[in-house]
């Protein structure tokens, strides 16, 4: 009986979540409402059952996500009976920090990197799970699992703990604190086969419909309500598309796509010839720009 | 070649799932083609995507050290890395994934200098099986050695040596040959179970991913093949059951589950186990594996574990079989590496992690390091930072284990620094020590309590702790005479006093006074057990020697006296005559002037003695005796 790759993906995550919520006092489960964090989540229910997980989980809410996530997120929620914390930064908010005045990187900076840590600060996390995988990025793929941060929540990459065997170090001083990263080894197809087997639910924007689009710089991005201010050399165009990662809307863009099911997902990912992240006008902003913003404090 | 294998892929999409998975360690240094190899795997699986792969073309051309336009140079395609290696950012892990229809990897990227050790040990741990690269012109170097007895250290079992650039040697069937009958030579007494020997160009792809029409000599497997043909699982699901128990998972009163990764061998419902700390025999009355009940689970799983009786058992302990138990003990012989650029000194506390327990823990000996080039063994007495070394390891309550050799997971362990809690060593336990099976702390009806009551007081220990001539000695003088004055049992130890007697075998090294100070610290635990005030007058000038002496007592025992007295102070004070010879550099390892102090950060008692008489001080540390 030799367990499969998914099997042993699943049962690494499971411990890794069982070491956090036998050795951490306050632990948080960072939930974004993607692909990723619907699996996280999965995994969670299963390490912990019949409990609950003992942890709540946090979503940083920029104000300028996808409504559709935002309803995925309240319903999911609530059918589960789970501790949702929901935490937007709200001097962004009063000073109207939006995507197109302030540029990708600061509004990035202000509306997700400060907002989630003045949300840790507030609660005082001292362990925080998030669904980064090390297949995305370059500078992911040399995190740890454990991954440790100062009191200021940065990230020392010339300066990380050796991890060895399934032996984690959970140990932190007062105000320091852990990124935990229990999809580390999973890669995107993973993902997909992994949401296929146990029928996970996801936000219906990764399956491919016919949505309201204008293209713009390379990208298409759907109008998702109002506020994307539509030039008047732009036009919105009617198109079958979906998302392969899920963020703030005017941000990310959409390929277009016949898949319809998770299937005919995982049979486009099998084909499709470009990175998962392309889709992302945060990671272009600038050179090297992931890794800066990961030392900032950014997931 | 990428068309035939897209649609191979898309065949066997269905077949992903129930795939298998290896772990892949690469050691070799850059000039090795390692780089190229990996290079060449990734793309040769499919796993470059087209943005990178234009990019690549177009570097070729422009940096590429492959000539002509139908070879690629692969090594470019993670030069990235390089790049940042040079400004010390990857001198780490890398962790890269590729997948072929019949199973998928992850490979463990790690440099192969010496310096980086700990690095290619932090990638061993976790690997099935390491590629070790040999460039064919060189054949077996030192490097080769360092690589496969690191891999063989952390309980590698399986090795493939990819024998590269044999297009540069004309590929030479009887060089090739040599160079394994070398490998052979120094490799059997490392305790591999397979060794396979592929002739190979990564830059033109020879017998990397198909066989190669240039070497028609060579009847073996690919490079490929042979990944896609070990069995690394057959290792452990035979072996005799452990779960070590990570938590308890107690949602209400009617159930009661232990959680946790099964480290070996298979459990079913029905069957007898044996908590390993107690001894205590149940059943497994269910399993559950996620949501789902099952009947039976085998080594790697997750699950939780409800037994058909209440025992004690929590978060450090393990269930195991019956027939075949783990170790119990607080004593063991290991192989460390030391990873943090301060050394290991013997006699130094730190915290052992094991994959669920976490203790106090203390390298009583360093037996010899052994030099990973040549293996042969050397005495120290330190653990510089990439060494490895034998060492035996006593923790404060006994731990669950078994040999590293028997089982990777149940017998590994890491050191943590206690203050920084940087993790600063790794190791692998060879076997208990006898003495732990044969002492047992011999229960005594009269004890520190009973000694205490018939002097009419509470046993104490005094540590003060400040730098030479600072008047440590001079106030603990005054104080024990206040105390005997009132009737007191007391005993003063003397950092010169014991240094003529019990510790004159002691120089003042680094490793010296961590020594010393154990010994001042064992005797005082002696004494307060006899029930007496102990007042200890040590320099001891680092903080984890005298938070080791702390944790030996009990809680409010220990009571830390900080005599503060500023370096100039002292100096002018000079009592013996000491600064005078330390600063014309006669005596070495001198606290304050050659060697550092640590001040504490938080003492029970601090005296700033300028302006101050040595017996107002004393009368500060008899009121809070009286108020403690």
């Amino acid at each position: 009986m030799t367990l499969t790759y998914l099997e042993k993906l699943e049962a690494e995550s499971i411990h890794v979540m069982r070491e956090v919520a036998a050795t951490f006092s306050r632990p948080v489960m960072l939930y974004s409402i993607g692909k990723d964090s619907s699996v996280m989540l999965h995994l969670a229910l299963k390490a912990f059952y019949p409990a609950k997980p003992p942890f709540p989980l946090l979503h940083i809410d920029t104000t300028w996500k996808f409504r559709e996530m935002i309803a995925f997120r309240d319903r999911t929620a609530a059918e589960l009976g789970l501790n949702l914390l929901v935490h937007t930064n709200q001097d962004g908010v009063a000073q109207n920090v939006n995507p197109f005045d302030f540029g990708a990187t600061a509004y990035t900076h202000m509306m997700k990197t400060l907002a989630l840590r003045q949300a840790l600060d507030h609660y005082g996390f001292d362990a925080a799970f998030g669904g980064g995988r090390r297949d995305e990025e370059k500078s992911r793929a040399k995190e740890r699992i454990f991954s440790f941060r100062d009191s200021k929540h940065t990230w020392d990459p010339k300066n990380q703990r050796p991890e060895m065997w399934r032996t984690y170090n959970t140990r932190v001083n007062r105000n320091e604190s852990i990124r935990v990263f229990p999809l580390s080894n999973w890669t995107e197809l993973d993902v997909w086969q992994y949401i296929n087997q146990e029928n996970i639910p996801v936000v219906p924007l990764y399956l491919a419909q016919r949505r309201p689009v204008i293209r713009r710089d390379g990208m298409l991005l759907m109008v998702d309500d109002d506020r994307l201010r539509v030039a008047q050399d732009e036009k919105v165009e009617e198109l079958q598309v979906r998302f392969r990662t899920l963020g703030c809307y005017p941000l990310t863009g959409a390929i277009e796509s016949t898949a319809r099911t998770v299937p005919e997902i995982i049979q486009e990912m099998l084909t499709v010839r470009t990175s998962e992240r392309q889709g992302r006008a945060i990671d272009s902003d600038e050179e090297a720009s992931m890794e800066k913003k990961k030392r900032e404090g950014y997931f | 070649m990428r068309m035939v294998l897209e649609d191979d892929m898309l065949i066997e999409q269905d077949a992903h799932v129930t795939n298998t998975f290896l772990r892949v360690l690469t050691c070799g240094s850059v000039d090795d083609g390692k780089s190229t190899l990996i290079g060449r795997l990734l793309y040769d699986t499919q796993l470059i995507l087209d943005d990178q792969f234009s990019a690549l073309k177009r570097d070729t051309k422009k940096h590429g050290t492959t000539k002509g336009d139908d070879h690629l140079d692969f090594a470019l395609l993670v030069d990235g890395l390089e790049a940042e290696r040079e400004q010390g950012i990857t001198i780490d892990v890398a962790y890269r994934f590729f997948v072929t229809p019949k199973r998928k990897f992850v490979i463990a990227d790690t440099p192969g200098h010496e310096e980086y050790t700990r690095n290619m040990a932090t990638g061993a741990s976790n690997a099935d099986v390491a590629i070790v690269l040999i460039d064919a012109r060189k054949g077996v170097l030192r490097q080769t050695r360092r690589h496969t007895f690191i891999a063989s250290l952390l309980g590698i079992r399986h090795i493939i040596v990819a024998v590269n650039k044999m297009d540069l040697i004309q590929y030479d069937q009887e060089r090739f040959e040599a160079i394994c009958g070398a490998f052979q030579a120094f490799s059997e007494t490392l305790g591999f179970r397979s060794v396979g020997f592929v002739p190979m160009s990564a830059r033109f792809g020879d017998n990397v991913i198909t066989a190669s029409p240039n070497m028609s000599w060579y009847r073996g497997k690919s490079l490929l093949s042979h990944l896609e043909a070990i069995d690394a699982d057959e290792d452990r699901v035979d072996q005799p059951f452990r779960l070590p128990i990570q938590l308890v998972n107690r949602p209400n009163l009617d159930f009661r589950g232990f959680s946790g990764q099964i480290a070996a061998g298979r459990v079913s419902v029905g069957d007898s186990v044996v908590v390993a700390k107690s001894g205590q025999t149940s059943r497994v009355k269910s399993i559950l594996c996620g949501r789902d009940n099952v009947e039976t689970a085998v080594d790697g799983q997750a699950v939780t574990v409800v037994l058909e009786d209440d025992l004690e058992l929590s978060r450090g302990n393990m269930l195991v079989a019956p027939q075949n138990r783990p170790h119990l003990a607080d004593q063991f012989m290991a192989h460390v590496i030391w990873f943090h650029k301060e050394a290991m000194i013997p006699g130094r506390s730190y915290i052992c992690r094991t994959e669920v327990d976490s203790i106090g823990a203390t390298v009583t000996t360093l037996k010899y390091t052994i030099d990973i080039n040549s293996f042969a063994q050397k005495a120290a007495t330190a653990l510089q930072m990439n060494e490895v070394g034998v060492c035996n390891v006593s923790t404060q309550a006994p731990i669950v284990f078994d040999s590293y050799r028997d089982n990777r997971n149940t017998g590994n362990f890491v050191l943590i620094d206690r203050f920084t809690n940087a993790t600063v060593g790794a190791g692998m336990i060879d076997h208990p020590l006898r003495r732990a099976h044969n002492i047992h702390w011999h229960a005594v009806d009269i004890n520190k309590h009973a000694r205490a009551a018939l002097k009419l007081q509470t046993p104490r220990v005094l540590w003060f702790t400040g730098l030479s001539g600072s008047g440590k000695s001079t106030i603990a003088n005054m104080v024990e005479k206040l105390l005997h004055a009132r009737g007191k049992h007391t005993y003063m130890l003397d950092g010169d006093n014991i240094r003529h007697g019990l510790n004159r075998d002691l120089g003042f090294t680094q490793e010296a006074r961590v020594e010393n100070i154990r010994r001042a610290a064992e005797v005082a635990k002696l004494m307060a057990d006899a029930g007496l005030i102990v007042l200890v007058s040590f320099i001891s000038p680092f903080r984890s020697e005298r938070r080791m002496a702390r944790e030996l007592f009990e809680k409010g025992e220990f009571v830390e006296v900080f005599v503060d007295t500023p370096i100039e102070e002292c100096a002018r004070r000079d009592p013996k005559g000491l600064y005078q010879k330390a600063m014309a550099g006669e005596i070495k390892n001198f606290t304050g002037i050659s060697s550092p102090y640590e001040a504490p950060t938080t003492p029970e008692i601090h005296l700033r003695t300028v302006g101050h008489e040595p017996l107002d001080l004393a009368m500060q540390i008899e009121k809070f005796l009286d108020d403690a």
